[in-house]
């Protein structure tokens, strides 16, 4: 059991986890309809939740606790997407990146079902059925607004065309990829991400949005190896605004 | 979240005396028998305006409210605040979604009362027109302002509109929990680092006198509400409620070694009652009317979100002009 593969792969999702559902936090409030801030805000919660699950293994694993882990490092040590860290901008781009990315989420949680890691595969059990209701939520809203009036078909193909590059850094391989893929840990990127592009080619195909072709894009890679976007750090510096003050102390 | 509301201002409606007596008297006999409104029967107009005046201000309240607090989530210290916090939030949208839906019951439409929110012909609790400086500000709002919410909607949930009463008491067990977690968090800051118990301290003395606003102005100031009383749309009078808070959470607050900025507050021991320095009731009529330190930016936010969301809401009222399959 190679344990630095395995903390490798639990810190990419833990890191994606936390950072979108704090993104997704940020709809509390502000979303287009009552509806959605409480669906987002949900969803944030799950997504928070399952990367404090996720790190209280990494904890296990001789890891940091989760409080100092998620809100005491610094940018580039965090191994998240790219995409997950922009900022939530309008609904549309933040409902077409709840789609991208859930579902490759879900397909992730099912692979990792069967991993030869015990804990992993009954976490991704648990996780899973989760990650079916992100994943049914987006679908449902990228059906209706992609079939919905002008605006909401032109918004949304444009939130597309603008993500489809960061979704692909979702599937950047780490450098312990092979070892995964060897014992059996998890079934890789690549397979993922053709599972990810039949699922999210399905659903389009029912709307009027056209997917750009994905072999002509250049993914946006770099940040399961800390290289990130400028707005990362500012995120973590609001997240660690409170606890940094004292880390020490009991909140 | 909520709290005692305007009753400055007058409502306008039909006098309840030009309306037709017999219907009058069974649905006075109905509600005397504790008996439940619903949104079919027959009704006086006065109690149908009041009674949407108060669902929509109180439906406000919690949209508004979860303003201040969200602010917080993003920066709770603490995978455990942070999860609670997002939780305590996403109830309070809840809240206010259950709310429009009871009053949409009466007859006026959601929209309509959001765009009354925006416009400010409609009020909302006073209080969230102050900032929300510190995480202690946050703790305050979860213990303090919603312990208030609670004795208003306790007593409100005996109240004789069915689909009011019935949404309150849902409420208010989401809002026992939300008290838990900001007595939880207050104890942890009184009890923390001397600099986690000043913050706490400061959190008091800000929000003190918005607290005693809460409930809204005292019984001899407020607009006549004995029709209001007997009909069980109001249950509690403004000073009955405060005297309810005062008495379950001043003892609390001591408890934990903090102090409250008002010299005059005691209880008497022979009347039972607290007594305290009166409030400013003119900043109260001010900060309601628009004037206060947060009104326009709170209702910026709930502007910009209209409008940021509007294509949203055009787009699923489309006559699925594209549709293709039916969603899974
Ligand atoms: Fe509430
Ligand atoms: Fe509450």
């Amino acid at each position: 059991m190679n344990i630095e593969a395995i903390k490798n792969l639990l810190y990419k999702m833990a890191d994606d986890q936390l950072i979108l559902g704090h993104r997704n936090s940020e709809w509390i409030g502000q979303g287009p309809l009552l509806e959605e801030d409480i669906a987002f805000a949900s969803m944030a919660q799950d997504k928070v939740g399952q990367s404090y699950t996720l790190y209280q293994m990494l904890n296990e694993l001789g890891e940091d606790e989760p409080d100092k882990v998620a809100f005491l490092r610094m940018a580039e040590q965090f191994h998240n997407s790219q995409f997950v860290e922009l900022p939530i901008g309008e609904y549309d781009f933040s409902l077409i990146r709840h789609f991208l990315f859930d579902t490759a989420d879900y397909y992730r949680f099912d692979m990792l079902i069967n991993s030869s890691i015990e804990p992993i595969s009954l976490l991704a059990r648990k996780l899973k059925g989760e990650c079916r209701y992100h994943s049914m939520h987006a679908d449902g809203w990228i059906k209706k607004l992609g079939n919905g009036t002008d605006e909401s078909i032109n918004r949304l193909q444009s939130a597309l065309s603008y993500a489809i590059p960061y979704a692909l850094g979702i599937f950047e391989e780490s450098k312990m990829e092979d070892t995964l893929i060897e014992e059996n840990i998890f079934g890789g990127e690549i397979l993922l991400r053709e599972r990810w592009i039949e699922h999210i080619d399905k659903v389009i195909s029912q709307t009027q949005l056209v997917l750009p072709d994905l072999a002509l894009e250049s993914p946006h890679f770099g940040g399961r190896y800390g290289i990130h976007t400028e707005h990362l750090q500012p995120l973590l510096n609001e997240m660690s605004e409170v606890i940094a003050t004292d880390p020490t102390a009991d909140w | 979240m909520y709290g005692g509301g305007n009753t400055f201002e007058k409502i306008k409606a039909k006098d309840p005396n030009e309306e037709d007596p017999i219907l009058l008297a069974e649905f006075e006999a109905r509600i005397e028998r504790g008996e439940k409104i619903e949104p079919t029967d027959w009704m006086p107009d006065l109690y149908r305006a009041q009674l949407i005046r108060m669902i929509e201000q109180h439906a406000h309240s919690e949209i508004i409210g979860a303003l201040p607090e969200g602010t917080w989530i993003t920066r709770a210290p603490g995978f455990k605040r942070k999860l609670a916090l997002m939780a305590k939030v996403q109830d309070e949208v809840g809240h206010a979604q259950l709310l429009y839906s009871a009053a949409e019951t009466l007859g006026k439409p959601r929209e309509a009362m959001i765009d009354d929110l925006i416009s400010g012909k409609s009020k909302y609790s006073n209080i969230f027109n102050y900032p929300a400086f510190t995480w202690a500000d946050s703790a305050f709002i979860s213990w303090l302002v919603d312990a208030g919410a609670i004795v208003n909607q306790v007593a409100n949930s005996r109240g004789s509109y069915g689909p009011y009463s019935r949404a309150l008491e849902r409420i208010c067990i989401e809002e026992s929990f939300h008290l838990k977690f900001g007595h939880h968090c207050v104890i942890h800051l009184a009890t923390g680092t001397p600099a986690q118990r000043k913050m706490m301290q400061e959190a008091i003395n800000r929000w003190w006198h918005p607290m005693m606003h809460f409930f809204g102005p005292p019984d001899k100031m407020s607009v006549h509400t004995d029709t209001l009383m007997k009909w069980k749309v109001k249950i509690l009078t403004n000073d009955e409620t405060r005297q309810q808070w005062l008495d379950m959470y001043v003892p609390k607050v001591w408890e934990l070694g903090l102090t409250i900025p008002d010299n005059k507050l005691r209880k008497n021991e022979e009347t039972g009652k607290w007594e305290y320095t009166e409030p400013d009731w003119e900043e109260f009529k001010r900060v309601i009317n628009g004037d206060g330190p947060c009104n326009k930016e709170r209702l910026a936010v709930r502007k910009t979100a209209e409008e940021r969301g509007r294509w949203v809401r055009k787009a699923i009222l489309a006559k699925d002009a594209h549709y293709v399959t039916p969603l899974a």
